[in-house]
Order: structure tokens, then C-alpha cells, then sequence
């Protein structure tokens, strides 16, 4: 009987995706100036450079901040930096010297991004996945 | 100036804001102190409000209007600075940097010393327009038509005046507004005789004000998410460092033994803070690009950055103008337990049933923290969305409205507060605020509206 090596338990290489929020593959920072709003993603590796170049569009993001009526979006690409830069304008209720809300500088608002669901290779979400939320993540079965 | 092609700048941030934490800057000198060349220690303390608070305040009295954190942030650290050649250079002067300097001055000589301090001023642009000039400038044209005199007007300066101010021999620079990446770049033009057009030059250095204008932003605060961005001793974090080459290229550190982290991440979020297009980040000495820049880790918590490029400067200053605007009226009440979001629902729908009758021009916010308060938008539809379907146990409704008619504010506390009896079951906690609010706006001025203004403070100024 041949005995079993790490080269024999090792699963193939999944192709299968995950649905996870953007927060798996990717960190945020707000910044405000006035009425506009800068969210800055910062790829956690990158592999989700491309990922997030194709599905976190502009689109997608005024899409998401549609409440707060975004005059316009705009992202910039960073490659350089494994990065993006979105802009909003007109999001933050008039600004901090102007807003009824708790939050007059956006400053929260990175996590609204970061709770945008993008698709990701299963291995990645493992290779990325803390240990709370690797359960979480569909390719991995629950025990 | 600094001497030889391996000649480094190296200047530290003690305050990337006004409430930033009075201890920071200890750990930052202990470093510089240890160190040989040039060596500063810069303080930012100006938000879009303060100028126009500090303002208010020298109204009161002329000998105030300087930030009032400014004997906070240098107590701890002013003696030491002194006694080892690190140079101060802060905008804590606010709407008054004479007053505050003459402060400072006052502060050295109980210590015994007698440091030279130099003030730049020439940031109010009290008197060189009137309300419909500033209206005519603002940037996107809403808030200052029609509006009176602002409370108070001031233009980003630029470095050159700090960079002479140091030329001229200053141990401590005293500003009021100035752009805040320039209290690091005035040091670098002065050290390594940086010329007003050097504009990579003058990028680089505007990038490595830019990562140290913010304190701990960049080197672990604002940052942690744990399980995914972990941040090791934050209760200790270390402000930045920077050692700067005379090629404008720059090492960001902290302090030995401080928390924090310094890596690719945290470096890469703090580039991109409060830019916008990051091919040209609008300065009053450069435009900045950040686009080529790259960061790269050359040791724990230290980042190597580089590749800042630069064009000539705009030909307009940004100027913050800050106008009155009544007041803010803010009140709270929580419930909890049990039903929790649906007592809390109805406690909304009677206070805005009886300010629609009490006070039918007032228009109100309703957030409910614990359903949606922070991700809630002022006409409410998240949470009018959220309110059917929440179970949650523990709810504090917040409700706000801006005016300039009190006595409507007024009604609107009082409704919130009569919650307690006449209000749903179990309501709890209620705090009500009344502050004044100042709106501000921004303008582009010519450069030959601003007149910037470097002087030495003389011996006998001490009060």
C-alpha cells in the first residue's frame, strides 16, 4: 500500500467562485473635503487587483451610495499602488459643517463599500479568509 | 542647510489633528533627540471650523484666537525640543499666530530659554473681498450668496514663508492656515535650498507632508480591523518619522518600543486620503502626482516611498470661508429589550406628528443607532426601510435639526424630552444639545488677493 503524501491530499486548484463582501479581499479609507467623499480600496493582495477592476465598477458604487444622490462617480485606477480611488460628490449631506447626521465626514463610509459582494475564487477566500469568517465563505464546507 | 548628497531631513509628526493625543509627540522627539542633521517636529491642529471658532474667540479678546490645544502639544515636549535643536514648526496660530507665538514665547521663558519665533500670517482675507466677492469665488456657488460678512476667510498658504522663516534662524514657526503638507515641505526647501519650481522636488515633499500631516494615520491609526487588519498596541501607537533625502525620496519610521504598524498598507491608505484625482493633487506650491509613486518595505515598520512627480502650481489659492448658520439641535432617547424597534418607531412618528404642528417649517433628521443611523440618509429612507423589519433590543433614536430659528429648536428638545412621560413605553436617557453651527465654504482667490507674511518675534514680545 502506498502511503499518502501531501502531494496526494492536496486538492486541485478550485476554480469554483465565492460571494464574499468586498471587505475579504480589500481595505478602505474615507476621506471628506467639503460635500465630496474619497473612499480609497487598497487591494489585500494582488490577485484582486483585476477582480475588482472588473466588478467594483463606478456604476456599481453610485449604485450603492443611490440614497445619498451622488452627483457624479468616478474611480481612478492605481496599479502602481494595488489600489483604486472613488470619488463622490454631493454625498455627505453638505459636509461635516452641514450635515443633521452623526457622521458629517463620511468617515463610516469605507464600510459601506466594504460590504459590497464581489465574486472571488474559492482560493482565494482561503487564502485570504481569517479564521471567523473562513467558515463563513460557501467553498468551505461547515464542519 | 543640509550638508552632503547623503545629507537626511528627518521630521516628525506630534499632531495630525486638535484632538489628538497631548503625549504623542514625547516618543517622537526621544527619537530626533537621538539623532544626528536636521531634525523638526511638525504639528497640525487647524480643521475646515477651527480658523473660524479661533476667530470668535480673538473678537473676545485680542490676545487669543490661537488654537487652544496649542500649550497642550507643546508643554510636554517645548524644553526638550530646545535643549536639542529640533525645530518646532506648527499652525497652531490659528486666527491669531502673533498671539500665539508671544504664548510660546511666554511658555520658553518660564523654562529659562529665549528660542527666536517666527510668525506667518497673511492667511485672513478679512478686508480684501467683500460678501459678493466671496460669493463670486466660492466653488460651487451655494452657500455665500446672499450671505453677510463671512466670520472668517483664509487662504491655504503655501511653504515658501515657513521656508524663510527657518532661513531666517527660527527655533519655532508659528502659522496660522497654511496648506497642511506644507509644515513639512517649508523644512525640506529651507534644508535642501529647494527652488519654488522644483516641482518633483517640491512634490516629493508635499507627498511626505502629506503622510505626516495626519499623526498615527499612517502608521496604524484609522486602520484596524481585526481578523483582517490587525494593529498591534494602538493604545501606544507611534506617530511618523520621515527621513528625507535630498532626491525628495523618504523613509516613513515611528519611534522604538511605540505600537502601531508601518507597512505597504497602511502607507498605501494614507497616499490616497482626502485625494481626489491622484494625477493631481491641487497644492499651493505644486501639483502633486501620485500616480508613478511607489511604496516599498525596507524594514519592520519602515516604508520606503517614491516616485512623486510634480507641475507648476495652480494659479488660484483655496480658501475656507465659514458664514454663521444658527443652530444645531440634537436630542436622544433610547429603548430597549423586547418590541424595542417598534416603540422606538412610534416615539419618531409622535414627535414629528406634533412638530408638524408645533413648528411646521422645521425639518427633521431621525436616526435610530442600532437600525441605521451612520449609513442612514437625512431624508430617511434607510431607515424607513429598516424600521418594519428590525428586531433589534437596543435602540437609541437621535433626532436633529438645523435652524436659525431657536425657539422651533427649542420645541423639537422639549418634544423629545416630554417622550419620557407622555412618550412609548420604556423610553430612556434622554440628552439633548443646542450648539451654533458655522457652515463653511470653499473659494479660489488670486494669489495676489494673499499677502503672506514672514516675521521674527521680538525679544520684548513675551507679555
Amino acid at each position: 500500500m502506498t502511503p499518502h503524501t501531501a502531494t496526494d491530499v492536496a486538492a486541485p486548484p478550485d476554480r469554483t467562485e465565492a460571494r464574499v463582501p468586498l471587505r475579504l479581499v480589500a481595505h478602505a479609507r474615507a476621506g471628506d473635503k467639503g460635500n465630496r467623499l474619497n473612499l480609497a480600496l487598497v487591494c489585500r493582495t494582488p490577485e484582486a487587483f483585476p477582480l475588482i477592476a472588473a466588478q467594483v465598477t463606478a456604476e456599481r458604487v453610485a449604485a450603492l451610495f443611490a440614497a445619498r444622490r451622488p452627483g457624479l462617480v468616478v474611480r481612478y485606477d492605481l496599479p502602481n499602488l494595488c489600489a483604486f480611488n472613488f470619488v463622490l460628490d454631493d454625498v455627505l449631506d453638505g459636509g461635516v459643517n452641514a450635515s443633521l447626521g452623526l457622521d458629517g465626514h463620511g468617515k463610516s463610509l469605507s464600510f459601506l463599500l466594504l460590504a459590497l459582494e464581489v465574486r472571488v475564487p474559492a482560493d482565494l477566500v482561503r487564502a485570504l479568509a481569517p479564521p471567523a469568517a473562513a467558515t463563513a465563505a460557501p467553498a468551505t464546507p461547515r464542519p | 542647510m543640509a550638508e552632503g548628497p547623503d545629507a537626511l531631513v528627518r521630521i516628525g509628526s506630534g499632531a495630525g489633528f486638535a484632538g489628538d493625543r497631548r503625549d504623542a509627540a514625547v516618543p517622537v522627539v526621544e527619537m530626533l533627540r537621538a539623532l544626528d542633521g536636521p531634525r523638526y517636529l511638525i504639528f497640525e491642529t487647524l480643521a475646515e471650523r477651527t480658523l473660524a471658532l479661533c476667530q470668535l474667540a480673538r473678537r473676545q479678546d485680542p490676545e487669543r484666537g490661537y488654537s487652544p490645544a496649542l500649550e497642550g502639544f507643546l508643554a510636554p515636549v517645548l524644553e526638550r525640543c530646545l535643549a536639542s535643536g529640533i525645530r518646532i514648526v506648527g499652525n497652531f496660530g490659528a486666527a491669531n499666530p502673533v498671539a500665539g507665538a508671544r504664548r510660546i514665547a511666554a511658555m520658553a521663558r518660564a523654562l529659562g530659554r529665549a528660542p527666536r519665533i517666527a510668525v506667518v500670517d497673511g492667511a485672513d482675507l478679512a478686508g480684501r473681498l467683500d460678501p459678493e466677492g466671496f460669493a463670486a469665488r466660492e466653488v460651487g456657488g451655494r452657500l455665500l450668496a446672499g450671505h453677510p460678512m463671512p466670520v472668517s476667510a483664509d487662504a491655504y498658504l503655501g511653504a515658501r514663508p515657513i521656508a524663510d522663516a527657518l532661513d531666517a534662524g527660527a527655533d519655532i514657526v508659528v502659522t496660522g492656515r497654511v496648506a497642511d503638507p506644507a509644515l513639512a515641505l517649508g523644512p525640506l526647501m529651507h534644508a535642501f535650498g529647494w527652488r519654488d519650481d522644483d516641482w518633483d522636488l517640491l512634490a516629493a515633499g508635499t507627498l511626505a507632508g502629506h503622510l505626516l500631516e495626519c499623526g498615527s494615520q499612517v502608521s496604524g491609526g484609522y486602520f484596524a480591523d481585526p481578523g483582517i487588519k490587525d494593529v498591534p498596541g494602538l493604545d501606544e501607537v507611534g506617530f511618523p518619522v520621515a527621513e528625507i533625502a535630498a532626491d525628495g525620496s523618504f523613509v516613513i519610521g515611528k519611534p522604538p518600543g511605540t505600537g502601531g504598524r508601518i507597512d505597504r498598507f497602511t502607507v498605501t491608505e494614507q497616499i490616497l486620503y482626502e485625494i481626489h484625482d491622484p494625477a493631481a493633487y491641487l497644492t499651493p506650491d505644486v501639483v502633486l502626482d501620485v500616480t508613478g509613486v511607489r511604496v516599498a518595505e525596507v524594514g519592520v515598520d519602515r516604508v520606503r516611498v517614491s516616485g512623486a512627480r510634480g507641475r507648476p502650481r495652480p494659479e488660484t489659492l483655496k480658501a475656507t470661508v465659514c458664514v454663521e448658520a444658527g443652530h444645531l439641535a440634537e436630542a436622544e432617547i433610547s429603548y430597549a429589550g423586547p418590541g424595542a424597534a417598534g416603540r422606538a418607531r412610534l416615539a419618531a412618528d409622535v414627535v414629528l406628528a406634533r412638530l408638524a404642528r408645533r413648528a411646521p417649517g422645521l425639518a427633521v433628521r431621525v436616526d435610530a443607532i442600532g437600525i441605521a443611523s451612520l449609513f442612514n440618509d437625512t431624508a430617511g429612507a434607510a431607515l424607513a426601510a429598516a424600521f418594519p423589519e428590525s428586531r433589534a433590543e437596543d435602540v437609541r433614536l437621535r433626532f436633529s435639526a438645523q435652524s436659525t430659528d431657536t425657539a422651533a429648536l427649542g420645541l423639537l428638545l422639549d418634544e423629545v424630552e416630554a417622550l419620557y412621560c407622555a412618550g412609548p413605553a420604556g423610553g430612556a436617557g434622554v440628552r439633548r444639545h443646542l450648539t451654533p453651527r458655522l457652515a463653511s465654504a470653499s473659494c479660489l482667490v488670486e494669489r495676489d488677493l494673499v499677502t503672506p507674511a514672514m516675521s521674527l518675534l521680538g525679544p520684548e514680545a513675551a507679555p
